[in-house]
Parts: structure tokens; C-alpha cells; sequence
């Protein structure tokens, strides 16, 4: 993983020379302040090249893909139609402002309205993919849905005829902020039981416990079949529906921790100090108990995302329009003739998911101790 | 004397880019007990695995011989025949040094078959009678008990059994007695002596000589026949036992020698108010019932009872007492860290049940602590400016952020740090560091008593003294009273006024220290005197 060939930069050099630990015992010229805990693991982190580009890479494309509507939309981003300006992404107009009749909305890939917009004097920016994640194109040229790739739609399309590259940017968008939603609400209500239950431990753990057991023992995806028939799937129900169980393994990560922190002396000497609960929960505990919790956030980040995804996939998820990596999985099982769509959503999915495991590795070995220090083992 | 059983010429070990063992000469003739003293970091432990080619990663230049033959040049299969057979290997841990999923006897069997080629029921009577030679009680019963089902004692006896399973020419023991208690050290030590005067009545004219490592002067005066003293990797002077005691050549000896805690106490004054009085404090733990009673309710296990301990302003009061003696409860009692079950704990004359919460929190900082451990002791995660300034903010909210930290600045001029410390995490600092950094924390509060549990037993003798000497003067300057919990009657006898003896929860003997450490009254004071003295 580690790849010592690879020049340091400039702000590990100091560090890469010279490990705190290994540094001389304070002497009183030396004045460099030292570095975090924090910043020591994000300087180790790096180091992982693999899971630092993975980072990049995978924060640019969700960055790119919360603009979304600025890169693939049925829209013109910008207008300028007879000495006017026109902000079709903001607020929709009639067509007979571009010289229709029908009294509807424009429909911008109508060849009519294209080509009064593309009048000499006039301007349209359009964006990269001219489609929507639920635009139907009344003016295809394809013979059937799903169509393979073409000009039109350079992934295809999909049996209803939506474009799959506008699909998958939306799907890929609301896949990754519902990871990131689920892992939040999961991650605090964990952090927050387990913390409670192992700093408090005795009665108030045995209690807490015996509720989580029971708790657990809820058939999660009955519960979620019979919520879909019930309600009208959301975004929002799933996620609510998620992190009521979601948290409950990382608590026990965290009650874990708690037990065996609360013991040290360094939280005896808080107590003699005579800080609060809370006090010593929050600034001598949680910090030194948070390493099993930032090591499975990127996993715990694509169990969400699969997790939605095969609800999607089982048709427990959101419906139709609503773009989804799942349905679009299911669509390519359904239609194996239709490649395109099976290989594409594959494609992202796979994508997404080894990106987040190589940030995790990379997070597990930064935060791992054992590794760092090994040139602590010199000390014999 | 003939040829040395083992000798290292030239010896220098590198890990890494460091030397840590730099062209060391040493010889041990057969059965002989040779010392090899220094503190952590001397080499000394490196020095001993690097005899059974147990460092992998390091690279051995020079030449270490076994009865002539060069143990360097062996390869992997020959030198595994040498390892328990010639040479064996006592570990300072006994509780890792075993396999805690394997019964002692099983792993000492297992020995005995690969080296001797015995059957089974061989090895088995061989083991029980090694066991039963080795001090361990009943040991028919013992060879198939788990490590963890024996106390530390009886599991270093096991240890050594192991070791003396296939009878070697060299014992390397590698602190075999610093993770235990005191009484037991001395049996430990005890046991060894003898058993290398049985090896050499066994007359097949093989004694077995002892490599005994361990920065403990104590031991060494009393087992070893000849001293060899490391400092940073080089030999600096080797010598006989007496000779060396009485005569030391090299500064870093002398040094060593004198880190020796001194008596160094000053009277206190007669009309000293009494600060702190317990009166019968009793402590328990809920304890389950073996078996099927163990649902129906706990048994009590009493950790502490009837404690009456004094302290007057200004004074120091040891405690001693082994593991689990129940010294470690009184001084979470006394600091209210445990729940008390029955007794008075008095601060300046008011119990502490009289007082509302909000004093309760106020008696905190004049009521601190230093442990043991210190590495344990600090949080990791933060700078020293936020473990020493975190009491401050509690309990002195007058002060805004400059008075604060200028109060920082000067208590960590007090106990030796400097000021670029502030911004620094406890792993940047040496043992001796962090216990000054914890003895800050506790200073800056103000305290009139601070509860020191064993803060120089995780450090190295030369340290260990400094910090001691830390704490008088502090003691003298700031008027402070000490409570001192250890279990080395050596540091006690140097700090403490009065001295109280604790065992199994009680304590048994209590008086003036110097007097009480010549004439002990109770039995176990007198073997915990005459082990430690």
C-alpha cells in the first residue's frame, strides 16, 4: 500500500524525517508545534495513495453530480431570443415565448423550438446531455425502447426511454447523499447508545442491552414490505426506516470502546478532577473511542448505498420516475438483450462501491497504530 | 577457568539504522550467575534475544560462541535444536510468555517430547516432578491447570519449569521477577539459587549458569556473582558482584548505584492540623457465586474494610501492600472515585457525607492525584496545555485565557518542563515526562493532598529517583501532603513519614516508618521487609 518511492510532499517531509516518536524528548529550542492526532492520521492517510485519489476522485464526482442539473438537463442553462434573456433553469416558460402555439411548456429538444433558439441573433447554451433523468424524448428516432447507444443517447436508453446517462448521474446522486444521510443519522444515534451504555455500564447497560436485543430481533425487511404497501415509498421513509436499525452494530462497536476507556487512568484522573459526566464523555472519552467508528464509515457508506439499491432492485424502493441504480439493475436483469443498461448501471455501481472500499482501507491503515509505530519497535 | 560457556566478541546488533548493542564483550563461564544491569533502552534485553537468534529484523555483526561453537554461522534447524535444549528463556510476563489456550503441563510436555524424544506418559511424570521441583503445589492437580487459573508466582515457577525441562547449560532470565510482588519476588529468587545448587549436585559435571537480566539493584546484589552494567548499547564496566558495590568505576555505575531512593523527609511541624481522617471505610464488590447459585444473588468481596488512616498537613503517609492487597481501593476511596459502603472520610475536619455537591466539586481540587501508569494516565488526544488547563477552567473560572496560561507555564516550570511543551501530545514525551506532565496536572489545582498511587514504579531507577526528589520539593514548597501508595518499601522508606501495611484488605500494621521498617511486628510486614531489603 504504502508507496516509499513516491517523493513526500512538502508538509510530510518534517514528519517523514522526523516521527514524533522518535523525536528527541523536548528540548527547550525546539519549538515546532506539533502535529494533531487528527492531521498525523490525515498525513498517513495520504500516504495511501490509492485511497487518497479514491477520495478525489470520488468527492469531485459527487461534487459534479450535485450539479447535475448544469451537466445533463432538458433545459438550456441560457437563452438569448430576440434582444431577451432567458433562465430556463429557474423558472419555465410557455412556448409561445419562442414562437409556439401549443399553450404548454417549451419542449427544448422539440426540433421547432431548437430551431428558432439556433436563429441567427439568437442563443442557447445547452448542457453537456440534453435530457432529464424522466425526459421523454417525443422526437427520438429510436425504433424501440430500450434503445442501444447512439448519437442521441450515447448509453442508450431505457425500456420507458429515459436517457441512462442522465439516470445514472441522478441515481449515482441520490445513492451516495442517501448513503451519506443513513450513515450520519446511523453513525450519531450509535455513537450516542453506545456511548451511554458503556461509559455508564452496570444496570444501565444490562437494560439498554436486553432493548437492543429485542430491538434487533424486528424482521427488518418484512417491516420494510409492509411500510412500502402501507405508505408510498420515499427517499425519506427508507432512510428513517434504515437507520432505526442502522445503528445498532456500531453501538456495540462503540459501548465496546467506552468499557474499556472508562477504566484508564487518564479518565479516572478527569473524574478526580471533578469534570461531569458529559465533560468527560465528550473530551476525554469519545475522542479516543471514535477509531472503530471512522474506520467503517466509508463501509458502513456503501452497505447504505447497496442497501438501497437492492430495496430499489426488489421494488420495495422509490417508484418509477425517480432515478435509482437499482430499478436500473433490475431493468437489465429483466432485458439481459439490452447490454447497455445492465453493463452501465453495473459500471457505477461497481465504481462507487471499490472507491469506497480503497478510501476504507486506506482510512483502516491510517488510523491503525500498530502500523504507524512500527518504528517505535526499534526501542526495544 | 576452562573455556567460557558463552561468550560475544565484538558483539554489535543493529535495528534499523540504530545500533542498539555496539561491540559488546562478554563471557559466562559454566554456571556461573552473571547480571546484566541497565535501564530500558541500554540493550540489554536485545542482547539476550539475539543469543537464541531471536530478532528477526535485526542485523548481528560479531560472533557469539556456545561452548566454542559460532551460534551465527548455525542455520535455522540447527539453532532451534540449541534454543530450550542448551539455552533457555525466562520472560519478564509469565501470563504471555504462555499459551493461554494450552494447559501448562501440555506446553511443558510438548517441550520434553521435541527435545528429548520422551513418550507421552514420560513426559508427563517428568513434568509433574519438574513442576512439583519448581515449588508449585499439588502439582498433580497443577500440570493441568491453564494459565490463567494460577496466580503470578505459580505461573513463573511454571515458566521456569518449562525452561528447566531439558536440564540447559544456560538460564537467560529477562526480568523474571519485576511483574511480580515483592514476597513473591524473593521466593522466585530463591527458587532459581537453588536450583542451580541442585543442577551442579546432580555431579554429571554440568552446572547451569544464569544470565540474569534486570535494572533491579536489589536482585542483583543478592543473586548474581559477577555484574556486567550496559548503558546505551556498550558495556561500560563489568566486574564481581562485591567488588563492583563497593568500588564502582564508570560515572554511569556510580549513578546508578545512587539512584537508590534516599531518606529525605523533614519533620513536620507538631501544631499540624489533621487534614484528611478516615474512620472505618469499607469498600465491596459484588462477587458472583460459583455455579447455579450465582443466579439467586452476589456474594461480597471485600476489598477494603475498617480503614482508619490520618493524614496532617504537610506530612506524607505510605501505604504498602501487594497486589490486591486493597491499597489501590483505599486511594480511590479516599478520592471518592468508588462508593463507599461504610466509615467517614473527613477533609479538614468536615465529613465528606456533610458536604452539597457543589463542595464536593470543590474538594476535588484541593484532593488530587498522580498514577501509576504514565501512559495510561494521559489522554492521548490531547496537548499538554489541555490537560493541564482543563482543572484550571473548572475551578478557577475567575481566570481568562492568559492568567490561564500563564498559571500553565509556571506549574510546568515547577516540575522541570519546558515551555514548548504546551503544545505538545503525550506520546512526544519520555516516561519520566509524562509523570512530570501528570504531577503538573495535579499541581496546578492548588491541591493540599495528592494521592500518589505507585508514580515511579513504571520507571527506570535513575528517573524513578528524580521524581521523587520532585516531589520533596514540591512537598516542602507548596506545604503538600502526600499519600503514598506502593509496594516498594525502598521508595516508601524515602518519602513517607508514617507508613501503613495493607494485606488482603486490611490493614495490619501502621507506625512510624523508620521505626516500623526496623522492627516489624506482623509476619508479613517482617517478609515484606526482609524481601525488599
Amino acid at each position: 500500500m504504502t508507496s516509499q518511492t513516491v517523493a513526500p510532499p512538502s508538509i510530510w517531509r518534517r514528519f517523514w524525517q522526523r516521527p514524533p516518536h522518535l523525536r528527541a524528548p523536548v528540548a527547550d529550542t525546539d519549538l515546532i508545534p506539533a502535529l494533531t492526532p487528527g492531521r498525523r492520521v490525515w498525513l498517513r492517510f495520504k500516504q495511501h495513495r490509492l485511497g487518497y485519489w479514491s477520495l478525489i476522485i470520488f468527492t469531485s464526482l459527487y461534487l459534479l453530480s450535485l450539479g447535475g442539473e448544469l451537466i445533463s438537463n432538458d433545459k438550456p442553462l441560457l437563452i438569448y431570443f430576440q434582444q431577451h434573456w432567458y433562465f430556463p433553469l429557474f423558472e419555465d416558460y410557455p412556448e409561445a415565448v419562442f414562437g409556439g402555439q401549443l399553450p404548454i411548456h417549451a419542449d427544448y429538444n422539440d426540433p421547432f423550438i431548437r430551431e428558432q433558439l439556433a436563429q441567427p441573433g439568437n442563443f442557447a447554451l445547452y448542457p453537456l446531455n440534453p435530457y432529464y433523468y424522466d425526459t421523454l424524448n417525443y422526437f427520438s428516432n429510436a425504433v424501440h425502447y430500450p434503445g442501444p447507444p447512439t448519437a442521441e443517447n450515447l448509453l442508450g436508453t431505457d425500456i420507458a426511454g429515459y436517457d441512462i446517462i442522465a439516470r445514472l448521474l441522478y441515481g449515482f446522486r441520490v445513492s451516495v447523499t442517501f448513503g451519506l444521510a443513513l450513515t450520519f443519522i446511523g453513525t450519531v444515534l450509535g455513537v450516542l447508545i453506545g456511548a451511554v451504555q458503556g461509559y455508564f455500564a452496570g444496570k444501565i447497560d444490562l437494560f439498554t442491552q436486553r432493548l437492543i436485543e429485542v430491538w434487533g430481533s424486528l424482521p427488518e425487511l418484512y417491516l420494510l414490505i409492509i411500510f412500502a404497501s402501507i405508505f408510498e415509498p420515499s427517499l425519506i421513509l427508507l432512510c428513517v426506516l434504515l437507520s432505526l436499525f442502522g445503528w445498532i452494530y456500531l453501538s456495540d462497536f462503540v459501548r465496546a470502546e467506552f468499557l474499556r476507556n472508562r477504566q484508564l487512568e487518564y479518565v479516572k484522573a478527569a473524574r478526580a478532577m471533578g469534570l461531569s459526566h458529559a465533560q468527560i464523555i465528550w473530551r476525554h472519552i469519545l475522542p479516543n473511542s471514535l477509531t472503530p467508528v471512522i474506520t467503517f464509515l466509508p463501509f458502513r457508506m456503501s452497505a447504505a448505498i447497496m442497501a438501497l439499491a437492492s430495496l430499489d432492485f426488489l421494488g420495495l424502493g422509490v417508484e418509477a420516475p425517480a432515478p435509482s441504480l437499482g430499478q436500473l439493475l433490475l431493468q437489465g436483469k429483466e432485458n439481459l438483450d439490452a447490454w447497455w443498461i445492465a453493463v452501465s448501471a453495473f459500471g457505477v455501481l461497481m465504481l462507487t462501491l471499490l472507491l469506497l472500499t480503497f478510501m476504507g482501507e486506506a482510512l483502516r491503515n491510517a488510523l491503525d497504530t500498530r502500523i504507524a509505530d512500527k518504528p517505535l519497535a526499534e526501542n526495544l | 577457568m576452562s573455556t567460557p560457556l558463552l561468550s560475544l566478541e565484538h558483539l554489535t546488533i543493529s535495528l534499523g539504522n540504530r545500533r542498539v548493542v555496539d561491540d559488546l564483550n562478554l563471557q559466562i563461564q559454566p554456571g556461573e550467575r552473571l547480571a546484566l544491569v541497565g535501564e530500558s533502552g541500554s540493550g540489554k534485553t536485545v542482547t539476550a534475544l539475539s543469543i537464541l537468534r531471536l530478532l528477526a529484523q535485526a542485523r548481528i555483526q560479531g560472533s557469539i560462541r556456545l561452548e566454542g561453537q559460532e551460534l551465527l554461522e548455525k542455520s535455522e534447524t540447527q539453532i532451534r535444536q540449541i534454543r530450550g535444549r542448551d539455552v533457555a528463556m525466562i520472560f519478564q510476563e509469565p501470563m504471555s510468555a504462555l499459551n493461554p489456550l494450552f494447559s501448562i503441563g501440555e506446553q511443558i510436555i510438548e517441550t520434553l517430547q521435541l527435545h528429548e524424544g520422551l513418550t507421552p506418559r514420560e513426559a508427563r511424570e517428568r513434568t509433574i516432578a519438574l513442576l512439583a521441583r519448581t515449588g508449585i503445589r499439588e502439582p498433580e492437580r497443577r500440570v493441568d491447570s491453564y494459565p490463567h487459573q494460577l496466580s503470578g508466582g505459580q505461573l513463573q515457577r511454571a515458566v521456569i519449569a518449562m525452561a528447566l525441562a531439558c536440564r540447559p547449560k544456560l538460564l537467560i532470565a529477562d526480568e523474571p521477577t519485576t511483574a511480580l510482588d515483592m514476597t513473591v519476588r524473593a521466593r522466585i529468587v530463591q527458587l532459581l539459587l537453588d536450583l542451580q545448587d541442585e543442577e551442579l549436585a546432580r555431579g554429571d559435571g554440568q552446572g547451569m549458569a544464569i544470565l540474569l537480566i534486570t535494572h533491579d539493584l536489589n536482585l542483583v546484589r543478592r543473586f548474581a556473582q559477577r555484574v556486567a552494567v550496559m548503558e546505551h548499547g556498550k558495556l561500560v564496566e563489568s566486574n564481581e558482584t562485591a567488588a563492583l558495590f563497593a568500588n564502582p568505576q564508570h560515572p554511569y555505575t556510580i549513578k546508578l548505584l545512587n539512584s537508590r531512593p534516599q531518606r529525605q523527609i523533614e519533620a513536620i511541624a507538631n501544631d499540624a492540623a489533621t487534614l484528611l481522617q478516615t474512620s472505618g471505610l469499607r469498600v465491596e464488590y459484588p462477587k458472583k457465586r460459583p455455579g447455579w447459585r450465582g443466579w439467586f444473588g452476589h456474594e461480597r468481596y471485600i476489598a477494603l474494610e475498617g480503614a482508619e488512616v490520618s493524614l496532617k498537613a504537610g506530612e506524607t503517609i505510605g501505604v504498602v501492600g501487594e497486589s490486591g492487597s486493597g491499597k489501590s481501593t483505599l486511594a480511590q476511596a479516599i478520592l471518592s472515585l468508588i462508593p463507599v459502603q461504610g466509615g467517614e472520610l473527613a477533609f479538614d475536619g468536615i465529613p465528606i457525607s456533610q458536604r452539597t455537591r457543589q463542595q464536593k466539586r470543590a474538594l476535588r481540587a484541593r484532593l488530587q492525584v498522580v498514577f501509576q501508569d504514565p501512559y495510561g494516565s494521559l489522554s492521548p488526544r490531547q496537548t499538554v496545555a489541555q490537560i493541564v488547563g482543563e482543572g484550571l477552567a473548572l475551578h478557577f473560572p475567575e481566570l481568562n485565557a492568559a492568567q490561564r496560561l500563564q498559571r500553565i507555564v509556571e506549574v510546568l516550570g515547577e516540575v522541570g518542563l519546558p515551555t514548548s511543551a504546551l503544545t505538545r501530545y503525550p506520546h512526544e514525551f519520555s516516561g519520566g515526562q509524562r509523570q512530570r506532565i501528570a504531577i503538573a496536572r495535579a499541581l496546578v489545582l492548588k491541591p493540599r493532598v495528592v494521592v500518589l498511587d505507585e508514580p515511579t514504579s513504571a520507571l527506570d531507577v535513575s528517573i524513578q529517583n528524580q521524581v521523587l526528589q520532585l516531589l520533596v520539593s514540591l512537598q516542602k514548597k507548596h506545604a503538600l501532603s502526600y499519600v503514598l501508595i506502593s509496594h516498594d518499601l525502598a521508595v516508601v522508606n524515602a518519602l513517607a513519614h508514617r507508613l501503613y501495611v495493607m494485606k488482603d484488605g486490611v490493614i495490619v500494621e501502621s507506625g512510624d516508618t523508620a521505626s516500623l521498617i526496623a522492627n516489624p511486628r506482623h509476619p508479613y510486614t517482617q517478609r515484606l521487609v526482609q524481601a525488599s531489603l
